[in-house]
């Protein structure tokens, strides 16, 4: 076994290790013991992986692909766990690590009191396990060189954000969150098992390679679902897209993400914004010679990407739970990144992800530092002027915000911009729709994020905050939110140039030259990384972003009235927004009382009626009746019995004879 | 192959001749029934272990024979033997009936000798069904096993036990009269009470239809399948524990066991020309059902449902490999389809016993199992909210749990045979995980509902082995099948091989 085999063996089981650790002897370790043990776990994987990342993306090492054992074998066909390593999924396993290590520290701090537990209640040591388990989930998920393990991941991942979404499981809401959450994605896997199952008819494996392999023989294939043909590859893309949508989100199986946030907020940081929640974006870009065939596909996966970045963006004014303006971001940027991939830009979408990956963290981390100071409370409207109380969290949040809106040279600026660009260069069918949603996005994202920023740090002080010692928090708060704002602000000027040109996902990320958007951009555009930032100035998203800026600052800084009287203006689309269009309504109405009905009618009508009604007790009463008048036959002479038995004796006989 | 002992005799007899001796030394002396009990199901299932490892997993052919003349007359035999296919299900069998002893420790408080005994006897008669390979003995063991069920239900079951028992024999009794009727056929026609005198025996299609369908009445009670499985909750809610982990870990095999081992390979033709039958009533099963589990109050009732629901994927995967060949022109895919509905089986083995285990340790505390009694279950049971959890996972068929192997595979297979298959069979994703996840939600999660709930003890240890020998057994089927599936492969490809040749 390589060096190189080892060391990915480590790096994925070390964080299981801590987990199991901390999961099962929690008790006997104690606080110190589990969150040691797990971090000690996760700095070791986090530091392999920028090994591994120096290896693949900066020295250009081959792809490696090795198997780590066989699952199973049926019917001829290798069921595998194994090692696909590319730029690709080195890039993940360093922005799944990093961000899980600095939300383990934070951790420390964040879970230390907890109004739900006792403190004697191993919780903490049990938060530190399922964190860790969604560190080795995840990182399954991303080092797969198969659809298996994919799946593996995928409902791993899913598992563990069931599990910390119901975190505090005295909630009612919480339970409530979390088995939506665990639905609403098995609708999702719905599609996605269908989609591997075409997979598997028409290439007879599982393995990435090897299916990627025949893609160029099957690509004419079709499949008929009883309507008629239709074009094999699309639909195995449009089933796996599914899958995407209930993982990432997007409309309209979003409705699980919002309610996500019942959970602690290291969490909703790492699992609801930076990794779990982009791994339908990752499956689609590790798949993307398989989408690259198909139009159809690209053009839904680019429609549902951008309506769901343009409407849950608009959700996002509307909320006043500091959290839920985060999670309402995350769904419209989810949206840009699946935009992205519509337009074959996956290196774009992947771009996104990871600057996102930083970013978001670091919003919400920071979100989570207010809320430690406002002691649970998190509604921004009792906030204000926390500015001069939390300078740290001040200034990160700002940064994260800033990426957030696309500010000019942060992160989020460079990947935002290349999908807008990507779109507007596109020739997809839906490019020139989308595009605009995506612009007009823009605008939105800046509002929002600076409606919350300007009600949390700038507006008058509030009651609470007047009457409460407000204090910045702990080190192992605000060191984590530093580290983080690193990459947030740096890590788009080195990679802008090569993700453009498509050198940097060369090895993992096929794109048609026909499709290949950002090459274009590259060649015709691009004249390196500070020329964008000052040509981003003179552009219009940018100055829209400003606009949405501005336009916060003015309704909710300078005249505080004018919101309340914009919601009068129009209580119609105030409430629309309020209820988030209707679908949480719709899916109850629907789906939750439509299936108890149903099954309801099922088993009383069905079972319980005609089955065991009218046919398994009619039958024994029909028989007991029968008993009763047949009981007359029973007369006790025996010449009778004699006589029946005589003729029954002939009848035999002569059926016997014939 | 042989290991020293006759291993299958051993099997049948050492439980059997233990039951009745517990039942006549344990009388009046609880403790020792349950020693000895609890040291006879050990010593069985120890001595199974050489099934496993030393078994040839290259050939189809049955292993560790035994055969013996029994009534000359009549050329009926005492024929025992194993394959691929009967060989998990003897193991999953001495496996369960360690846990099932152990469960009832100090739940059974009444003639604590007989119910043993009543256990001990079973067992043996369930390896005798698994194993048998004379029609005769085989069917003297199916029905056998009906009476100490009846009594372990009659006797210690709930308030409305009688109507349960007597629906439960009457239910299978009526399906296996046809079977043997059947039988008596073939051995006119064979002279031969040999099942594998049987597989080659050639039949006319008219005699293969009727057989065909004398099986599946039989088999389908059995397994139960709709719409003859209303006979399943009633039967669980009423049976003690121990009674309703027997039921659904290993009784409901025995259906699906009968399709693999006399309807496949004795009436291939039939089989090809009535598999849409089965194959809608599984889908029915998986869809229909799953609804209907989804608004029962009664955890038992959810759980009985939800096996029927689970049994769907069962004969569903064992059927789907004629369409497979007309739909795709080939047969890949036959073989997951069978190996899925296999390891599903044994799944299931694990996974409901599991979940009635548990239903039993809640009931033990609280008496009742109204969904509505508890609440909140966990915080102060915390081990037991962990393994209920996991089993939860695995009802849904979580990867990495036992219970998605073979939905994965039946899946797969299934929609070569034709996409709707498969559509309707993945819709378990969803329903299977509304109605687990909705019950643990209400059960486990929440806050404490009511001071009865707030006083619950969390498991002993008794319980608490219990619990980890399934646990144990679950992960380590859903991490790593390939072992199984190992055991399995030569005599699937055989089963198949016997599938697709015409006996016209």
């Amino acid at each position: 076994m390589s060096t190189l085999h080892t060391i990915l063996t480590v790096l994925l089981v070390a964080p299981l290790i801590g987990s199991i650790i901390a999961g099962l002897f929690g008790r006997q370790i104690g606080r110190k013991g589990a969150h040691s043990v797990t971090i000690a776990a996760v700095a070791l994987s986090t530091v392999l992986a920028a090994w591994v990342f120096a290896l693949f993306v900066i020295q250009g090492h081959e792809p490696y692909n090795a198997s780590l054992y066989t699952w199973m074998i049926s019917d001829g066909i290798k069921f595998e766990i194994g090692y696909l390593i590319d730029s690709l999924s080195a890039t993940m396993m360093l922005v799944v690590t990093f961000v899980s290590l600095m939300v383990h520290i934070y951790t420390i701090g964040y879970m230390d009191h907890d109004a739900d537990y006792p403190p004697e209640n191993p919780y903490y040591q049990r938060f530190f396990s399922y964190i860790s388990l969604f560190t080795f989930s995840m990182l399954s998920l991303v080092m797969a060189n198969n659809f298996l393990q994919l799946f593996f991941g995928w409902e791993a991942v899913g598992l563990v954000s069931y599990l910390l979404i119901g975190f505090y499981m005295k909630r009612e809401s919480a339970i409530q969150a979390n088995l939506k959450a665990f639905l609403v994605n098995r609708v999702g896997d719905f599609g996605f098992v269908l989609g591997i199952a075409i997979v598997v008819m028409y290439f007879g494996t599982l393995d990435y390679q090897t299916f990627f392999n025949g893609l160029d023989a099957h690509k004419d294939d079709v499949i008929d679902f009883g309507w008629g043909p239709v074009s094999m590859i699309t639909a195995a893309t449009l089933l796996l897209f599914v899958g995407a949508m209930g993982k990432s989100a997007q409309m309209p199986l979003h409705v699980w993400l919002p309610e996500s946030m019942e959970g602690p907020t290291p969490i909703s940081a790492l699992i609801h914004a930076a990794t779990m929640v982009t791994a339908g974006i990752f499956m689609v870009a590790r798949l993307s010679p398989a989408y690259e065939l198909s139009e159809v596909a690209l053009s839904v996966v680019l429609l549902v990407g951008a309506i769901t970045a343009f409407m849950m963006g608009l959700l996002g004014i509307v909320q006043n739970d500091i959290k839920r303006v985060v999670a309402y971001s995350t769904l419209s940027q989810l949206g840009y990144m699946t935009a992205a991939l519509g337009v074959s830009a996956y290196a774009a979408g992947m771009f996104h992800v990871i600057t996102h990956a930083f970013f978001k963290a670091l919003l919400f981390l920071a979100a989570g530092s207010v809320i430690i100071a406002m002691h649970h409370d998190q509604d921004i409207r009792n906030m204000g002027g926390l500015k001069k109380y939390m300078p740290i969290t001040y200034w990160t949040m700002l940064i994260g915000s800033l990426a957030l809106i696309g500010f000019p040279g942060f992160s989020g600026f460079f990947s935002k911009d290349s999908i807008i660009m990507a779109t507007e260069a596109s020739e997809q069918f839906g490019a020139g729709f989308a595009h605009l949603l995506l612009v007009a996005g823009v605008f939105v994202t800046a509002f929002y994020t600076f409606r919350m920023f300007f009600l949390v740090f700038h507006a008058p002080e509030s009651e609470y905050v007047r009457t409460h010692d407000i204090h910045e928090s702990p080190k192992v708060v605000t060191v984590p939110l530093i580290l983080l704002s690193i990459p947030a602000v740096l890590v788009g000027w080195p990679m802008i140039g090569p993700i453009l040109s498509g050198s940097y996902f060369a090895d993992s990320i096929f794109v048609l030259p026909e499709h290949d958007v950002l090459r274009e951009i590259y060649e015709h555009h691009f004249h390196g990384a500070l020329n964008m930032v000052i040509h981003g100035l003179f552009t219009l998203p940018v100055w829209l972003s400003f606009a949405g800026v501005a336009l916060a600052w003015y309704m909710y800084i300078k005249n505080p009235a004018l919101p309340a009287r914009v919601q009068q203006a129009c209580p119609v689309c105030y409430r629309i927004l309020e209820n988030g269009y209707g679908f949480d309504r719709f899916n109850e109405i629907v789906f939750v009382n439509g299936s108890r009905k149903l099954g309801e009618f099922f088993w009383k009508v069905i079972d319980q009626t005609i089955i065991d009604g009218w046919m398994v007790n009619g039958t024994a009463n029909l028989v007991a009746v029968a008993a009763r008048n047949w009981r007359q036959l029973q007369t006790g002479y025996l010449y009778h019995y004699a006589f029946v038995m005589i003729f029954g004796t002939l009848i035999l006989l002569l059926w016997a004879l014939w | 192959m042989t290991v020293g002992y006759p291993i299958l005799s051993t099997l049948i007899w050492l439980p059997i001749i233990a039951g009745v001796i517990v039942l006549f030394a344990g009388r009046n002396n609880p403790r020792l029934a349950k020693w000895l009990s609890l040291a006879t199901v050990i010593v069985t299932f120890l001595l199974s272990l050489p099934l496993w490892f030393a078994f040839d997993r290259t050939t189809a052919a049955m292993q560790f024979v035994e055969k013996l003349d029994w009534i000359p007359a009549y050329n009926i035999q005492y024929f025992l033997g194993v394959d691929g296919l009967s060989m998990p299900l003897v193991l999953l069998t001495t496996f369960t009936q360690v846990l099932v002893i152990a469960s009832a420790w100090e739940v059974i408080k009444e003639r604590v000798e007989q119910y043993m005994g009543a256990f001990l006897i079973m067992q043996g008669l369930m390896t005798g069904v698994f194993v048998a390979l004379d029609a005769v003995l085989f069917y003297v063991f199916w029905e056998a096993l009906l009476i100490p069920m009846f009594i372990v239900i009659g006797k210690w079951g709930g308030p409305r036990r009688v109507y349960a028992t007597i629906k439960f024999f009457l239910y299978t009794f009526f399906g296996s009269v046809f079977m043997l009727v059947s039988f008596l056929y073939m051995y006119y026609q064979s002279g031969s009470f040999s099942i594998l005198d049987f597989h080659t025996l050639p039949l006319g299609m008219t005699a293969q239809i009727l057989i065909f369908l004398a099986f599946l009445i039989a088999f389908a009670v059995k397994i139960p399948m709709f719409p003859v499985h209303t006979w399943l909750p009633d039967a669980h809610v009423e049976a003690p524990t121990a009674g309703s982990v027997v039921l659904a870990a290993i009784m409901l095999k025995m259906g699906g066991y009968g399709f693999v081992r006399f309807s496949l390979p004795i009436t291939p033709d039939a089989s090809m020309q009535l598999d849409w039958l089965v194959i809608v009533l599984s889908l029915i099963a998986i869809v229909y059902i799953g609804f209907v589990a989804l608004v029962q109050h009664d955890m038992k009732k959810l759980v009985a449902y939800s096996s029927i629901s689970h049994m769907g994927f069962v004969t569903l995967g064992m059927f789907v490999l004629y369409d497979i060949l007309q739909n795709t022109g080939t047969l890949q895919g036959a073989q997951l389809g069978m190996e899925g509905a296999m390891v599903q089986m044994i799944s299931h083995g694990f996974i409901s016993g599991a979940m009635f285990l548990a239903i039993g340790v809640l009931y033990d505390r609280l008496h009742t199992r109204e969904i509505s009694a508890y609440g909140g279950v966990v915080n102060v049971m915390p081990w037991f909210g962990f393994f209920a959890v996991l089993f939860a996972m695995g009802n849904v068929g979580l990867p990495g749990t036992s219970g998605f192997v073979g939905e994965f595979m039946v899946i797969l297979s299934s929609f070569k045979a034709n996409p709707w298959y498969g559509i309707l069979a993945a819709f378990t994703l969803i329903i299977g995980a509304a109605y687990t996840l909705w019950m643990v939600k209400r059960v486990i999660f929440g806050d404490i509902r009511n001071e009865a709930v707030a006083k619950m003890e969390d498991l002993n240890k008794r319980e608490f082995a219990i619990m980890t020998a399934l646990a144990v057994a679950v992960i380590a089927l859903g991490v790593y099948p390939y072992p199984l599936m190992d055991v399995m492969h030569a005599s699937v490809e055989h089963l198949i091989q016997q599938a697709f040749t015409s006996k016209l």
